[in-house]
C-alpha cells in the first residue's frame, strides 16, 4: 500500500529560467555597481569601475542602506530601469 | 439496559438508532449500523449512549449516557425506564478510542489540510525518503503522516489555513498547517505547537530580521528563550543543563523554527545561509528562564509582559560561552568579572555593534540577591564598567588593525547600547558560572530582540 506524507515545504517550483545572453563587449552597457555597504567593499568596486570605464562602459554606483538586509524595492527598480548590467560587489 | 426502552421511543416520535460495533444491536428496533464511524465522528459523539433531538435537519438537544428525567424530556415518554436506576453514565465512543482517534480525524477532518502529498512506496524507508527530499536538518525527523499533523493541530485552537508568517528568504506565506507539519518532524507534542507558532511569527518580523541572520557570514542563529507559567506546563527545563542536551520541549521548539526556516522559506546551508562556522545552536537552542527561585525580575517582564504571560524571546545569537568566578563572594567583585568578560565579545576592541544574553547561574545569581542587587542595578553596574577609553579601542590600538576610527580616540565608548545586555536567570543549582550568548549586528540595521506572547 502507498503511503503518504505532508509535504513540509513552501512547494514554489522556480520555473527554469534561462539567464540573458552574455554581451557581446562592454561598449554601450550601462553597469551599476551595487556596494552592499560592507567595509572595503567600496575598495573592490573603485577598481572595477576603473576597468569597467577602459573598456568603455557607462558605470552607474548604488549602494544598499544596510548589508543586513535585502534590498529596497525602490533601490532594485532604479537599478533595472537605469542598467543593462549590474556587478554586486560583497566583501570582507 | 436501555435496548428494551427504543420501542416505546419509537411509538412516539421518528426514532433513527444508530448502532457503532455490533450490527445486529439493539435487536428492539432496526438500527443504522456506523460501521466506519463516520455518524460518531461528525457528530462528536464521545459517550453511548448519547441521544440527539434533531429537527428539521438541525440538532436541538443532546443527553450522554442515561439520565431517566433527561431521556423523559428528550423523547416526551412521561413513564420511560420507570424501573431503571436515575442514572447511568454511560461508556466512552469507539470514535474517541485512543486508537482509532487519530486515525479518524485524519481520515474525516484531514479534508482540512491541504499540504501536498508525498507518495513513500511499501518498501521505502520514511525516514530515509526524508533525508533523501532535503528535508532535514541533518538528523532523523518524525515522518509527518496525516494523523500525526492532525494531532499536532489539537495544540492550537488556530484555524489550519490561517497564515502565521511570511518566511524569507523565498518569502513564503506559512500558515499554521505548515508549522504543524514542521512541529510534527522536530519531535513536538501538541502542546508545543503555540512556543513554535510564536517563534515563527517572531522570527518573521522586519525587527528580527531572520533573512539577515540567516545570510550572515557571522555563527549566529534563533536563540528562543521561554518565560511564564506555561514553560513549566509543558515540562521545559531551566535549571541544569538548561541550554543542553536532554529536554524535549526545549530541544524540538528550538528545532521546529529552525526546520521551518529551512523547508519552508528555503533557508539552507551553503544556499541563503553563508555561515562561515555556523554553531551547534542552529539545530536547536531554545531554552526557559528560570523565574522559580530567581532573585531578579524576568526577562519578559523587564520587556513589558505580566509575570503571568507565556512568552518568546528571539535573540539571533552565537553559542555559549562560560563566564567562571568561583572565588567571588560580594556583587561588587562578580560585575566586574563579568563586565571583563562581557568586553571581549567578537573583538575586545569593538563597540556597541552587537548585543548580548547574559544567563547567570542560581550561584551568581545569590551572590548578587546577598548584596540587595536586583535586575536593573546588576545591568547599571555592567554598563558603567563597560565605559571604554577611545585610545585603547582605535584602529592599530594594542597592536590590533580591527577597532574604531582613530577620530574617537579622545571619545569614552560604551561596549553596549543601554538595552544591549539581556539578562537572563536559568542553570543548576551548583556551580558559580554564567554563560553569555554573543549577538549579531544589532539595531535597525541588523537584528533587534523581539517578544511575543505565546496564545493558545
Amino acid at each position: 500500500m502507498t503511503r503518504f506524507l505532508l509535504d513540509p515545504t513552501g512547494e514554489r517550483h522556480a520555473p527554469h529560467r534561462e539567464p540573458l545572453p552574455r554581451a557581446a563587449s562592454l561598449h554601450g552597457q550601462v553597469v551599476g555597481l551595487l556596494d552592499i555597504s560592507k567595509p572595503r567593499g567600496d575598495i573592490f568596486l573603485n577598481r572595477l569601475e576603473e576597468l569597467l570605464v577602459e573598456g568603455g562602459a557607462e558605470v552607474r554606483r548604488f549602494r544598499k542602506p544596510t548589508f543586513t538586509k535585502p534590498a529596497p524595492v525602490d533601490l532594485r527598480h532604479e537599478i533595472a530601469t537605469q542598467c543593462t548590467l549590474v556587478i554586486e560587489a560583497l566583501a570582507d | 439496559m436501555v435496548a428494551p426502552l427504543l420501542p416505546a421511543v419509537a411509538a412516539t416520535t421518528s426514532l433513527t438508532v444508530i448502532t457503532q460495533d455490533d450490527p445486529t444491536f439493539p435487536g428492539t428496533v432496526s438500527a443504522r449500523h456506523d460501521d466506519d464511524l463516520s455518524l460518531s465522528w461528525h457528530h462528536d459523539i464521545d459517550t453511548v449512549p448519547t441521544v440527539m433531538v434533531v429537527r428539521d435537519g438541525i440538532e436541538v438537544d443532546r443527553t450522554v449516557g442515561w439520565s431517566r428525567d433527561e431521556w423523559r424530556r428528550l423523547t416526551g415518554v412521561t413513564d420511560l425506564g420507570a424501573d431503571l436506576p436515575v442514572m447511568r453514565p454511560g461508556c466512552g465512543s469507539m470514535s474517541v478510542d485512543p486508537d482509532l482517534a487519530d486515525r479518524l480525524a485524519a481520515t474525516f477532518g484531514g479534508r482540512a489540510l491541504r499540504s501536498r502529498h508525498i507518495e513513500v512506496a511499501e518498501a521505502e524507508d520514511e525516514i530515509e525518503a526524508l533525508f533523501d527530499l532535503g528535508y532535514t536538518d541533518g538528523l532523523p525527523v518524525v515522518p509527518p503522516t496525516p494523523e500525526r499533523v492532525m494531532r499536532m493541530l489539537t495544540g492550537t485552537t488556530r484555524d489550519p489555513q490561517e497564515v502565521v508568517a511570511i518566511v524569507p528568504p523565498d518569502l513564503v506565506e506559512v500558515t499554521v498547517e505548515k508549522v504543524a507539519v514542521n512541529a510534527v518532524m522536530a519531535g513536538c507534542l501538541p502542546e508545543y505547537l503555540p512556543w513554535v507558532l510564536a517563534a515563527v511569527e517572531a522570527a518573521c518580523t522586519d525587527e528580527f530580521n531572520i533573512h539577515g541572520v540567516l545570510a550572515t557570514t557571522m555563527p549566529v542563529g534563533p536563540v528562543v528563550i521561554c518565560n511564564g507559567p506555561g514553560t513549566r506546563a509543558i515540562g521545559m527545563n531551566g535549571a541544569g543543563n538548561a541550554l543542553g542536551q536532554g529536554n524535549r520541549a526545549n530541544l524540538t521548539i528550538g528545532r521546529a523554527l529552525q526546520l521551518v526556516v529551512r523547508n519552508v522559506g528555503g533557508g539552507r546551508p551553503g544556499e541563503v545561509d553563508r555561515a562561515t562556522h555556523g554553531n551547534p545552536g542552529k539545530v536547536s537552542f531554545c531554552f526557559p528562564e528560570l523565574e522559580h527561585g530567581s532573585p531578579f525580575t524576568s526577562l519578559a517582564v523587564s520587556r513589558g509582559f505580566a509575570p503571568t504571560d507565556d512568552t518568546i524571546t528571539l535573540f539571533a545569537g552565537e553559542g555559549p560561552r562560560c563566564v567562571v568566578d568561583q572565588k567571588a563572594r560580594s556583587a561588587d567583585d562578580l560585575a566586574t568579572t563579568f563586565a571583563a568578560c562581557l568586553r571581549t565579545l567578537h573583538n575586545p576592541k569593538l563597540v556597541l555593534a552587537f548585543d548580548a544574553v547574559l544567563v547567570i547561574g542560581p550561584e551568581h545569581a545569590r551572590v548578587f540577591a546577598d548584596d540587595g542587587w536586583d535586575r536593573e542595578r546588576v545591568l547599571a553596574e555592567l554598563h558603567a564598567r563597560l565605559q571604554l577609553p577611545g585610545t585603547e579601542l582605535v584602529h592599530g590600538a594594542g597592536g590590533i588593525a580591527e577597532g574604531v576610527p582613530a577620530h574617537l580616540a579622545d571619545a569614552t565608548l560604551p561596549k553596549f547600547r543601554p538595552d544591549g545586555i539581556l539578562l537572563v536567570h536559568a542553570g543548576g543549582g551548583a556551580g558559580l558560572f554564567s554563560t553569555i550568548i554573543g549577538g549579531w549586528a544589532n539595531g535597525s540595521t541588523g537584528s533587534q530582540p523581539v517578544t511575543r506572547k505565546v496564545t493558545t
